[in-house]
């Protein structure tokens, strides 16, 4: 990282905070300094405005009327999803779903894809890396089909040991998971090369990729994945939205996930027959709104340009990372080669909650407990961690004043 | 929002140095308590003759908050007879949740822990080890969650 000249040249970083007006907030008296953005980004004004605008002027249900507004917020809609087709260079918009979020475009290809095609003991092979929703759903899958979940071990790095996963693509082995960046620890994984030794055995690839659109240039054939999902709110655009890439042909061959209006061509009692890919995957009124602004999140990452980003945030990680481990009794979980820009950690003799109160009256938000990774935690031995999570808009100064609250707390309860 | 009327004194203290904890070697009610979301988990023993509590140790992983109300309710019950001890929890809840309510009298140290009820993510850290008491006393052996 020492490479990396921080900040980047033109990096305008007050202008950015600019654009996000819930920065100029003030958090019991001090200067909100928001470090929680693996579990949650804020939203600019450009999203902001979008929603609002559509919901303002083009507000209709889609895919259904002649009239004007239904026509232009179809176009928006559909405009959206052709968005996220380049954000992800997807070949073609039949490939792109609309979900909620990550979780659902997960537990969509557990039950739509995995399901019908699953054996009695057949393997699912996830990593101890995972967030719980990318181990519950296949969790579920085994009791529906006697298939058995494995998971592949970490070190104390907190990286995927490359040996024991190998050994672990059995021949019974159909699917396996994997998060593209861990969201406890900030671990990148060596997707492309996992992801190849999975196809060269002929077994489907799913990426959890919510820890990573916000931070690296996602090319889902250059990975070659059959399926990725990621969510809008991790990467400044609102809640409720997400997408599933699945391979156009993969999807071809699946059965309705859920059933309802806009997934149908035609309904009689006497059977009903499917919409075309992508739409058969979305049953009901979708969020219109939600997918309105994460088109206009995806403009907002790359009109910053998400290299310009990635420099930026390995900057402050560079820095979190000195900043913290001089701290006495702190210990930084995880140490990754390759990570985004989080840090998590603990404290000998200052729980998690503790500090996050001593943070939060500071105005400093962070995340403290299991991240929804328990797993992570049991490996590390340690019940819960203080994670800080960077964004394209925090600064050293908000570093600098998480380091100090962490010494104050230190000093008031260790 | 003043952080030190969460972490009074008393609280610090108790939390730095727990009072009674550890186990008993044979208790006549014990239960266990877990906090899934903050992951603090305790374990209460018991030894209850005559129907008053005549000792309590505790072990727990937990917060600076969870800590020190556990470490001050075993204070505060020692000796006290199982209506007296669902009494003392009452004025605990009602000082943990009632909005301007002043801590009653019969609390004693244990008002300490007033300033809990001004952060509502916290409430569940300070009432983990009455739950966990109640369960005891009922002779619940499955553990208690405060989700």
């Amino acid at each position: 990282m020492a490479a990396v000249p921080h900040p980047p040249a033109g990096y305008d970083v007050a202008r950015i905070r600019g654009d996000f007006p819930v920065l100029a907030r003030r958090v019991h008296g001090h200067p909100l300094a928001y470090l929680d953005n693996a579990a949650s980004a804020q939203q600019p004004a450009a999203v902001i405005e979008a929603v609002a605008g559509h919901a303002r002027a083009h507000h209709a249900n889609v895919h259904r009327g002649v009239h004007t507004l239904s026509q232009e917020a179809t176009a928006l809609y559909e405009g959206a999803r052709e968005r996220v087709r380049g954000f992800l260079n997807a070949a073609s918009v039949a490939e792109i779903v609309f979900v909620r979020g990550t979780t659902e475009a997960i537990n969509l290809v557990a039950q739509s894809f995995a399901r019908p095609r699953l054996q009695p003991g057949d393997e699912i092979l996830v990593t101890w890396l995972e967030h719980h929703s990318n181990i519950v759903p296949w969790q579920l899958l085994c009791a529906q089909t006697g298939a058995v979940l494995r998971a592949a071990p970490i070190d104390r790095r907190g990286v995927v040991d490359p040996d024991a996963w190998r050994a672990l693509l059995g021949p019974r082995t159909r699917l396996v998971a994997l998060a593209h960046v861990s969201n406890a620890l900030g671990t990148v994984l060596p997707l492309a090369r996992m992801i190849g030794e999975a196809r060269a055995r002929g077994i489907a690839t799913v990426v959890d990729g919510a820890q990573a659109v916000p931070h690296l240039p996602v090319d889902v054939r250059a990975l070659g994945c059959d399926f990725y999902a990621f969510s809008g709110h991790k990467m400044y655009a609102p809640t409720g939205i997400g997408a599933l890439y699945a391979r156009e042909a993969l999807l071809a061959s699946m059965p309705p996930w859920q059933g309802g209006g806009d997934m149908i061509l035609t309904v009689s009692f006497a059977g009903s027959t499917w919409n075309h890919l992508p739409h058969r995957f979305e049953a009901g009124t979708p969020n219109v709104g939600g997918a309105v602004g994460l088109a206009a999140a995806i403009d907002y990452l790359e009109g910053v340009g998400l290299a310009r980003i990635a420099a930026h945030e390995h900057g402050l990680l560079a820095h979190a990372t000195e900043a913290l481990a001089a701290i006495p009794r702190l210990t930084i979980v995880g140490a990754a080669p390759e990570k985004t820009s989080l840090v998590s950690f603990t404290v000998e003799g200052l729980h998690p909650h503790d500090l996050g109160t001593v943070l939060d009256a500071r105005g400093i938000a962070v995340r403290t407990g299991h991240h929804c990774a328990m797993p992570v935690m049991e490996f590390f031995g340690v019940p819960a961690t203080t994670r800080a999570s960077f964004a394209l808009y925090n600064t050293r100064a908000e570093i600098d004043a998480l380091a100090a609250g962490v010494r104050d707390a230190i000093r008031m309860l260790g | 929002m003043d952080l030190a009327d969460l972490y009074r004194d008393v609280i610090v203290d108790h939390n730095r140095r727990p009072r009674n904890a550890g186990r008993l070697d044979c208790p006549t009610h014990q239960a266990e308590g877990n906090n899934p979301l903050c992951g603090d988990r305790l374990r209460l023993f018991v030894d209850l003759q005559d129907d008053r509590i005549r000792e309590l140790r505790f072990e727990n992983a937990g917060c600076a908050i969870s800590t020190a109300s556990a470490s001050l309710m075993s204070e505060a019950v020692k000796g006290r007879s199982r209506a007296e001890v669902r009494a003392l929890f009452e004025s605990v809840h009602r000082m943990l949740t009632q909005p301007g309510a002043a801590p009653e009298a019969a609390l004693g140290k244990l008002a300490a822990l007033a300033g809990v009820r001004e952060y509502p993510a916290r409430v569940k850290c300070a009432s983990l080890c009455w739950h966990t008491l109640n369960a005891a006393l009922a002779g619940s052996p499955g553990a208690v969650t405060t989700e």
